[in-house]
């Protein structure tokens, strides 16, 4: 799995945060997006899923192994 | 439980293709139909008022999906028609264009329709913001106006009012409430915003009622007051809130109140469920009834609502959040604090322009609000609002 953020969508809800804390964080100055980890394992998988599902701001893109 | 052979889903924004998408990802295999009125793909809403208005996006960007993620569902989508009659008992819809669409379940995800004022059509110059054509229309318009009236001081009226005046509008906003966001923020916020809002120019008419629209031949010239004073304008946008979009139940055998009432689990009768600003749905933390008219809200009900559908048996209990961006201020809220609701900041300085705060009703913390601080109070949420949430067995899909 492959995870992309769009940094200009991004409106800083946090929402993935709330999801998945290990694939995703804040700015501290601007709440905007931080991929933490662009290639999660396994168990993250559907974590980063819904995170991507539920973003208010169709900012976050999965991209899933062929 | 089986899982329905087939589903229609009525409305294809934000809250009915995220539905559609979580179906899928929890391995539902059975025929998926989205119904909706627009023709275009799937765009979002929020940027419309900021992003799109001011010509920063083009329409493209505001699409919630590519083409080839809509392709990738494996649904079929029919654009372009409107969904006129539901019979919720047979689960069939009929359209404008005369299909009728049946389905082993229906999710109704019909959104909002625009509140207009008396008078506003057959005015050209006046607008509502509801869809891409209508940002469209207004950005055009905008470009070769000189004063814009706003009227209504919510977060969309007072988005609108924002990025006109970034367009170098001469901006005027006038609502009946006291302070800008009153309803959502509270007072003190609501008064921060307005000074915000002066500070960029933008004159504040507020509890100001709107008497009537002005018009000459056939084109507004402003809009009067009850008052008597007349606000000068050859652009008026009309942003005094929403109802529902349950017109077209009438008769389905539903029951419609302030939307289309569901229970806890947002199941609106045997096999119909409602999702997003329509959905008015029975929250088991707060116990009441709630519809909520944000974002957030249609992708998060729509992955109980999907869940549902597939045989789980989820209670849908979310801590409300929006936010609003407003020349260089993020505001985010969470939680649903009473207007009265007692502030308290926790965290910078209101001075400095940054800074998160609490909401407190008896001794207990009802809301978080960010003010360009909005990792903090994401971070506050989780700490002082997780007790609506924490009260509910987890069950997964």
């Amino acid at each position: 799995m492959k995870v992309t953020v769009d940094e200009d969508k991004c409106c800083g809800a946090g929402q993935c945060v709330l999801l998945a804390p290990e694939v995703f964080d804040q700015r501290e100055e601007d709440g905007i997006v931080l991929l933490l980890d662009a290639e999660p394992g396994p168990d993250q998988h559907a974590l980063v899923r819904e995170a991507a599902a539920v973003c208010p701001a169709a900012a976050i893109e999965v991209t899933e192994d062929a | 439980m089986t899982p329905p052979g087939s589903i229609l889903i009525v409305g294809a924004s934000a809250a009915g293709l995220s539905t559609a998408e979580a179906l899928r990802r929890h391995g539902y295999e059975g025929r998926l139909t989205l119904l909706d009125a627009e023709p275009h793909l799937p765009y979002d809403r929020p940027p419309l008022s900021k992003q799109v208005l001011a010509g920063l996006w083009e329409p493209a960007k505001a699409r919630l999906r590519s083409p080839a993620q809509l392709e990738a569902l494996g649904a079929r989508f029919v654009r372009g028609d409107r969904a006129v009659a539901l019979d919720a008992g047979t689960r069939s819809a009929t359209t404008a264009s005369g299909r009728v669409l049946s389905a082993d379940a229906v999710v109704i995800a019909t959104g909002l329709t625009s509140r207009r004022l008396p008078g506003q059509d057959g005015l050209a110059g006046v607008h509502t913001l509801r869809g891409l054509d209508d940002a469209l229309t207004l950005r055009t318009h905008l470009a070769g106006a000189r004063r814009l009236v706003v009227v209504g001081e919510g977060v969309l009226g007072a988005e609108i009012a924002a990025t006109a005046r970034g367009l170098g509008l001469d901006v005027t906003l006038a609502g009946l409430g006291h302070t800008l966001l009153g309803d959502q923020v509270g007072d003190v916020i609501g008064a921060l915003l307005g000074r915000l809002h002066t500070a960029r120019g933008v004159r504040l008419r507020l509890g100001a009622a709107v008497e009537s629209l002005s018009g000459e031949n056939g084109r507004v010239t402003g809009v009067r007051l009850a008052t008597g004073d007349p606000l000068p304008a050859d652009a008026v946008v009309v942003a005094v809130g929403s109802r529902p979009a349950t017109g077209w139940l009438a008769g389905s055998g539903l029951t419609l109140g302030d939307g289309v009432e569901c229970d806890t689990r947002c199941r609106a009768a045997e096999g119909v469920y409602a999702v997003g600003d329509v959905a008015a749905f029975e929250h088991e933390g707060l116990g009441r009834r709630l519809r909520l008219e944000n974002r957030t809200n249609a992708t998060e009900q729509a992955q109980v609502v999907a869940a549902n559908l597939l045989g789980a048996d989820r209670p849908y209990t979310p801590i409300p959040y929006f936010w609003t961006d407003q020349y260089d201020v993020k505001l985010q809220m969470h939680g649903l604090p009473a207007p009265d609701a007692e502030l308290s900041v926790t965290e910078g300085d209101p001075e400095q322009g940054r800074f998160a705060a609490v909401y407190r009703e008896g001794g207990e913390i009802t809301g978080v609000l960010g003010w360009n601080m909005p990792k903090q109070a994401r971070v506050l949420r989780q700490r002082s609002l997780g007790a609506w949430q924490r009260s509910q067995p987890l069950s997964s899909a």
